[in-house]
């Protein structure tokens, strides 16, 4: 990088700053010049239009756009054959089947992980610090965390040292390394094991908080009729906690529904690991099968809503019996 | 409508979490708390979480030992066998960073790429959204309710969707925009920064708006409304009253916000064509991982400096940052 190149680039960042603060600086100033008749009206537009026309534009169009596409050939004719592709072809049918797998495993793993990592050490000395040990994965990207985790699976072949741990203590206990990211399936389940490694934080978190929301002298009536850890736990915490367990389960499940960096920095999708996020990225952006990368995106958000359309119905009970 | 936003447990995960963070703060703590505790952990427990707190630790903490060995060593021996096979350097992070050689990662640019986006990425939603949030709150018209609901509905629009058509906006408006840009300002890239700002913007924007709008909502209405009869303009409310009293939603958004920006790899890919000029820092570590996924030196110390400035805002900001986290535990 040369000096040249590292002052453009802090002008632009300037430059961006300046035209961003007189675009906000004229809109307040219109705002309150605004004339007296309707100014009410124009004062909200003034507030809202730039998020509005942002949204509209880059999200709800192009979201119609999508669907639209997912429906078309390259030139134009409307087709089924993307979803039909989508749904036949063995590579794509493998693509949803590990998505299914992902969604159902990562989900499951975090949380449960997390909740007993969080009931383990609350209130503990040191509970800061064991949080942190265990959040910590969610600051780090999932390109960084791929990194760290192919390094865990690295295989060197023959007799040569193992610098991957996994193969290493493989081996310490008599076996053969395996190329652990070439071998179908384990692969898919050794990417999982990433995501999972990255979202137990977060579970970990939002549950640790919704424990310390119980009431303490709910766990010592419980504990004054006799009853032991294990009944506690699921009697008086889990109940306790139903509203956030949903949330999580929930969160995860969509973020793990859309992961891509995972897949796409640790195998590209080859060795059949590919999941429908990637595989959207494969297609519409690498093969320029835009209409295949449409339909696999509008499938994406089919699988998303039934996930938030249960998340509502819970949360809606929850205030009725509230 | 269903979507009842008000009503997502937000409110109460952060209250209990700031009871707990200030009771451990002052460092009292009920002395019920710690007779319940006793009860409630028990040696397996510790045994336990030590276990899951190591797995978690072990695979960054391999990286990381790697990142200062020499390239000989890292290539034929474990991390592990660190005290065994001693050798430290700073080699590998002086190649990612200041090696000029065509061959080395040359990681300096996306550096300040990955700075450069992740501020105006940050800035940007934050203004349009505490400002929307604010009419949302504060603005009393027909439809705007029904407004506020399509937005927050719109989280669960997956970015995918968004992505092939936006492209082709951003191709057909934005590109003339920045090459006529580039004709005026000639030290200005063609390729810039501007449509990952944008992208970055419209994505963050509905959760923003709606975490903003939550806080927001709750300042007490005698404040906007003293200000109001004292001839305040809706501009002078939002700027010295609204805004200051938000810092702490703001705070804990920002973070949240400039992380996943500094960390994402997906808009990155397809809206900064790759070059020098405008990708970040992940989208290189992505690249090296394919084309040079055998050269460990580079990997490790790549990986390290890529995650060592979220890491940094992660533990100096942590209660902003888990504040934030749970408030958005619902983006979808």
């Amino acid at each position: 990088m040369t000096t040249a190149d590292l002052l453009g680039k802090i002008l632009q960042v300037v430059m961006g700053l300046a035209v961003f603060a007189a675009i906000v600086g004229l809109l307040i100033f219109f705002i309150d010049k605004a004339p007296k008749k309707g100014r009410d009206y124009w004062q909200l537009v003034g507030f809202l239009a730039p998020a509005v026309i942002l949204v509209a534009v880059g999200l709800v169009y192009p979201a119609i756009r999508t669907s639209i596409l997912a429906f078309q050939t390259s030139s134009g004719a409307w087709t089924f054959d993307n979803f039909v592709w989508a749904f036949t072809q063995p590579a794509a049918i493998r693509t949803l089947i590990n998505t299914v797998i992902w969604v159902l495993l990562v989900p499951t793993f975090a949380t449960a992980v997390g909740l007993a990592y969080a009931v383990f050490i609350d209130r503990s000395r040191g509970e800061k610090f064991y949080k942190a040990i265990l959040f910590m994965p969610i600051a780090i990207s999932f390109v960084g965390a791929s990194v760290i985790w192919k390094f865990v699976y690295e295989y060197r072949s023959g007799d040569r040292e193992q610098i991957g741990l996994l193969n290493a203590i493989v081996v310490a206990f008599g076996g053969e390394p395996v190329q652990w990211l070439q071998t179908d399936p384990i692969n898919t389940i050794l990417l999982i094991v990433v995501m999972i490694w990255v979202q137990t934080g977060f579970a970990m978190v939002v549950l640790s908080a919704a424990i310390k929301g119980i009431a303490t002298e709910q766990l010592e009536a419980a504990q004054l009729d006799g009853t032991n850890g294990w009944q506690r736990f699921t009697n008086v915490i889990v109940p306790g906690i139903r509203g956030s367990l949903v949330v999580v389960l929930t969160t995860i499940s969509i973020a793990t529904l859309k992961v891509f960096d995972i897949v796409r920095t640790m195998t590209a999708g080859n060795f059949n690991t590919s999941i429908v996020a990637n595989e959207m990225y494969t297609q519409a952006f690498r093969a320029s099968e835009i209409g295949r990368g449409s339909a696999l995106a509008l499938i994406l958000f089919v699988m998303v809503l039934p996930i938030v359309i249960y998340n509502v119905n819970v949360l809606r009970k929850q205030r009725e019996i509230r | 409508m269903s979507i009842a936003p008000p009503d997502l447990p937000v409110g109460k995960n952060r209250g209990a979490l700031d009871a707990t963070a200030d009771a451990e703060a002052s460092g009292y703590v009920e002395p019920k708390t710690i007779r319940v505790k006793k009860r409630l952990t028990s040696r397996t427990a510790t045994v336990a979480s030590l276990i899951i707190a190591l797995l978690w630790t072990i695979p960054t903490f391999g990286l990381f030992i790697s990142s200062f060995r020499p390239a000989e060593l890292i290539r034929t021996t474990g991390w592990w066998t660190i005290f065994t096979n001693p050798g430290f350097t700073l080699e590998n992070y002086q190649d990612v960073l200041l090696s000029t050689s065509s061959s080395s990662p040359q990681l300096g640019s996306y550096i300040v790429n990955s700075i450069a986006i992740a501020l105006l990425a940050t800035i940007i939603p934050l203004v349009f959204a505490s400002m929307a949030a604010y009419a949302f709150a504060w603005m009393r018209f027909k439809g705007v309710g029904v407004l506020f609901v399509i937005i927050f509905a719109l989280q669960i629009i997956p970015l995918q969707m968004a992505l092939v058509p936006l492209l082709q906006i951003f191709s057909t408006v934005l590109r003339p925009m920045q090459a006529w840009l580039h004709d005026i300002v000639p030290i200005i890239p063609e390729q810039n920064y501007l449509p990952l700002w944008i992208a970055h913007t419209i994505f963050g924007l509905p959760l923003a708006i709606f975490l903003l709008h939550n806080f927001i909502s709750e300042i007490p209405a005698d404040v906007i409304e003293a200000a109001r009869v004292d001839g305040a303009t809706h501009g002078q409310i939002f700027f010295r009253i609204v805004l200051p009293l938000s810092v702490p939603a703001i705070a804990s958004f920002a973070i949240f916000q400039f992380i996943w920006v500094w960390n994402d790899l997906l808009v990155a890919l397809i809206f900064s064509g790759g070059t020098q000029d405008v990708a970040p820092l992940t989208q290189r570590l992505a690249e090296l991982t394919g084309t040079r996924g055998q050269d460990w030196q580079l990997l490790t110390a790549a990986a390290f400096i890529s995650i060592i400035i979220p890491l940094i805002v992660f533990f100096s900001l942590q209660r902003y940052f888990v504040r934030g986290l749970l408030a958005g535990s619902t983006k979808g």
